[in-house]
């Protein structure tokens, strides 16, 4: 761990304030962080990243409905949840292409709109630079659902029957069974799984952007990954390694705020 | 329900219930079908011929035609990305599995002063982005002519896949009686032995479910792979089918038998096993 981790950690920070090509680096201070910080290309992958948080409460929001119904000892329940965490453990990178080509100006998404009269909801869903990301965010979401359909059904399942008997026997209906009674037993564990997909759309989405925009158009939809990225494959090191040294403080503050909240979640 | 309530609720009751079941049924089976859709369109598109597709792509392939798969094999390096991509897997499960399970040992059973910063540091690290450590990593690589060569990203990965494999096997160790471990050792067994004796007959399950997860990430990984692999020789099957991707866009069903066939030994893995995959990639969340 101390090589895979140690070495690279504090290499990253050192080359962060050289410039130059590996054989003879420069030292130029914090000159790559002031190009960085000027730049409107990093603007927007930044601005992408935090665009992509909104893919949280979707996934985890839907995923816990999911996990309410399923909770219901639904017939084949078992069945649905294999599915629906399917596409979890898929290759994004195959399933990215997949979306690219559903997603086209005439892909299956805008031909299946337009036959069924929705011509006006047709969109270039990749071209577009407002859309691109937005995107991204589904094929995000389309991807992580089943995770957390699968981590809020095991905590329900450990969930002591008693309490939600009693509510039952006081007549509660379904809404307020699941809202009152369910959920705030089980919220260390949405707190702790929001962290983590937080950390996944800021740090963990290369995959899918490389994929299905590459960045595009132009860098309408590019991420600090895919910035950090394009940097190096231009040689130009000391950006990418600054630009990962900010992504690792945000980074560090969440994985900080995530062991202070796993802590909480597995205490009770 | 009291019996004071009469007939007349408890039937307007059950056809609530129904009703309120065909939603949830309803519910469910949409989910399902919108999670089953892009895969579905994979293998329709990889068995149709270009001029079919072109023609309808959603259809069903009523004349599957296997001449998409048969080139991928016959006329593009896929083989050779597939071996890579398994042999990439293998290594660097195996690398990782073997410090993590003497890692895990020394934590648990051992008595080494620090134990506990170590496991906590362990679950930090499961979340550093190995996008931060890839300039570095890169340098390292190029310096000793490991570019291009398997080893680079073998190398990488088991230490990416270290943190989360300790964890993963600490908990499992911790669930292991005290008592076994003291017999033995009563007995006179070191600590390989009763790792290799004891421990690890014990660990069958855990041991697949660790070995599933860690291998089906390396498998998808696509960054590193795209770094460090840069010859067509050297490719791994995701940096490949990336590439892939933008060579032949004219020919989507060529680039979706490609697909295909990277997602068909996940699958097949998945059907084999789905509780070890559930139970091992929500390993994490777990305490």
């Amino acid at each position: 761990m101390g090589f895979a981790f140690g070495y690279p950690l504090v290499q990253v920070v050192r080359e962060s304030f050289y410039a130059g090509n590996f054989a003879s680096p420069i030292w130029v201070g914090l000159d790559n962080y002031k190009g960085v910080i000027a730049d409107p290309e990093f603007h927007t992958s930044l601005l992408n990243n935090l665009k992509l948080l909104v893919a949280v409460p979707v996934m985890l929001g839907l995923g816990l409905l999911i996990a309410l119904v399923l909770n219901d000892r639904i017939r084949g329940g078992r069945q649905y949840q294999a599915i629906v965490f399917l596409p979890y453990v898929l290759p994004a990178t195959a399933i990215g292409i997949a979306f690219s080509f559903l997603l086209q100006q005439n892909g299956v998404l805008n031909t299946a709109l337009r036959s069924a009269h929705l011509g006006v909801l047709a969109q270039d869903w990749l071209g577009n630079a407002h859309l691109a990301i937005v995107s991204v965010g589904g094929l995000v979401v389309w991807q992580q659902l089943g995770f957390g359909v699968v981590v809020f059904t095991a905590a329900l399942l450990a969930l002591p029957p008693e309490t939600a008997e009693a509510a039952r026997i006081d007549g509660a209906g379904w809404w307020a069974l699941q809202r009152r009674v369910l959920i705030p037993q089980i919220r260390p564990i949405i707190e702790l799984l929001t962290v983590i997909q937080v950390i996944t759309v800021l740090t963990w989405v290369f995959n899918y952007v490389y994929v299905l925009t590459s960045g595009g158009p132009g860098y309408a939809s590019s991420v600090m990954e895919l910035y950090i990225w394009r940097s190096f494959s231009n040689g130009a090191n000391g950006t990418a390694a600054s630009v990962a040294v900010m992504l690792l403080g945000m980074a560090s503050v969440l994985i900080g705020l995530s062991l202070w909240v796993r802590r909480r979640a597995v205490a009770t | 329900m009291g019996a004071a309530a009469g007939g007349g609720d408890v039937k307007r009751a059950t056809g609530g219930r129904v009703v309120g079941l065909l939603a949830k049924h309803a519910f469910l089976v949409i989910i399902c079908l919108a999670a089953l859709y892009p895969l579905w369109f994979i293998v329709s598109t990889a068995l149709k011929s270009n001029a079919a597709y072109q023609l309808n792509p959603t259809g069903f392939p009523t004349h599957p035609s296997f001449g998409a798969l048969r080139s991928i094999v016959v006329d593009q390096p896929l083989p050779r990305w597939m071996l890579n991509s398994f042999l990439v897997t293998i290594s660097s499960v195996a690398v990782s599995t073997l410090i993590a399970l003497l890692a895990a040992y020394a934590i648990v059973f051992g008595s080494f002063r620090g134990h506990k910063i170590f496991l906590s540091t362990s679950v930090a690290l499961m979340v550093v982005p190995p996008v931060t450590l890839l300039v570095p990593m890169f340098v390292f690589m190029v310096d000793r002519g490991w570019v291009n060569h398997l080893q680079s990203v073998i190398i990488f990965y088991s230490g990416l896949l270290v943190p989360f494999a300790i964890f993963f096997l600490t908990n499992f160790f911790r669930t292991v009686p005290h008592e076994l471990i003291e017999a033995a050792s009563v007995e006179g067994a070191g600590p390989f032995t009763v790792l290799r004796r004891v421990v690890m007959p014990l660990s069958g399950a855990a041991g697949f479910t660790l070995v599933v997860v860690q291998a089906i990430w390396v498998w998808n990984e696509l960054l590193i792979a795209l770094v460090f692999l840069q010859d067509e020789s050297a490719r791994t099957l995701m940096s490949g089918l990336a590439q892939f991707q933008g060579r032949y866009s004219t020919n989507q069903p060529l680039v979706l038998a490609g697909a295909l066939v990277s997602i068909a030994p996940v699958v097949l893995l998945y059907l084999s096993g789905q509780r070890f995959f559930v139970r091992g990639l929500t390993a994490g969340i777990g305490k």
